[in-house]
């Protein structure tokens, strides 16, 4: 059973997603270096990923694409910030144009995982951190904001009674 | 562009360069943006906001719960309505003030965007994991 949580983190400027499963933290790892690997879950299963480039180490860089549903292509990429294997990744994931390079003047997010090994099981956390998304910030100021008064599912309920 | 069925990357006519976890941002266009989320950072255009998603309310009514000038809450209402996310409709002598409803879904929409996108991740890693195990047993 893979326990998952998320947690959205106004003053961090973060979205923190807690996954825990049955495997050994080598064998996560695994599945984030081998881009054979990581193309199987990176992108939506409507939006399968290609990665034709993952140089997985310290400065390294990788391409990537996915491919939706009428071969309608996105293309982003990485670069790996730090790694401690099979402990620690963190990279920034930006946003690539149609020649496969990165957008200019258009800032990554960053992504921040950890692996712990529990008693034979591996708790992976994604720290996801919006770097430049200065509006993110203030998004997620509203949201937090009076007990998350303004919260996603109450707007849609207020949007739904309002409806009717 | 059409999109033809089975293009690529190398040879065909491809989709705007977008990558699926900057969707969300990128349709909606950058000012557009910008214009929404600096009307969202001020506390009071928020509670403006809040208050005229119950139901419509006028000018001169939400003027009543700040300790600020009728002019003052006109220029908030300006800034939210700049933004679309609250229209403006005359009623009489008075100015109703609603909450727009496509533009705020589209703001809750972002933030969701990222969460489902980690958590549909979390979950294709786990049913990889499982496979495995199938494999084993």
């Amino acid at each position: 059973m893979t326990v998952v949580s998320t947690a959205k983190d106004e003053a961090e400027l973060t979205l923190t997603m807690v996954a825990e499963y049955d495997a050994s933290p080598e064998r996560l790892w695994q599945l984030w270096e081998d881009p054979r690997e990581l193309e199987r879950w990176w992108g939506p299963p409507t939006y399968p990923a290609t990665f034709t480039r993952h140089d997985f180490f310290v400065g390294g860089e990788s391409r990537y694409h996915m491919t939706g549903p009428t071969g309608d292509t996105a293309r982003g990429w990485w670069r790996v910030d730090a790694i401690d294997r099979p402990r620690r990744l963190d990279f920034a994931n930006g946003l690539a144009g149609e020649d496969g390079e990165p957008v200019q003047g258009m800032e990554p997010m960053s992504g921040h995982v950890t692996f712990e090994a529990a008693g034979g099981r591996t708790v992976m956390t994604v720290v996801t951190r919006f770097v430049d998304e200065a509006q993110m910030e203030k998004m997620l100021a509203m949201g937090m904001e009076e007990g998350m008064s303004l919260a996603i599912g109450q707007i849609d309920a207020l949007l739904r009674s309002a409806a009717t | 562009m059409p999109l033809r069925r089975g293009s690529c990357a190398a040879c065909g006519p491809v989709a705007p360069p977008i990558s699926y976890n900057h969707m969300v941002v990128v349709e909606l266009a950058e000012h557009e943006v910008d214009r929404i989320f600096q009307a969202l950072a001020d506390a009071t255009r928020r509670d403006i906001l809040r208050r005229t998603l119950r139901g419509g309310e006028s000018v001169s009514s939400l003027a009543g719960h700040f300790a600020m000038s009728f002019a003052a809450v006109q220029k908030h209402v300006a800034v939210l309505e700049r933004a679309a996310l609250v229209t403006k409709e005359r009623r009489g002598r008075e100015q109703v003030v609603h909450a727009h409803a496509p533009t705020i879904r589209r703001v809750a929409d972002l933030l969701d965007a990222y969460e489902q996108l980690w958590i549909e991740r979390a979950h294709g890693i786990a049913s990889i994991l499982d496979s495995e195990k199938g494999d084993r047993a």
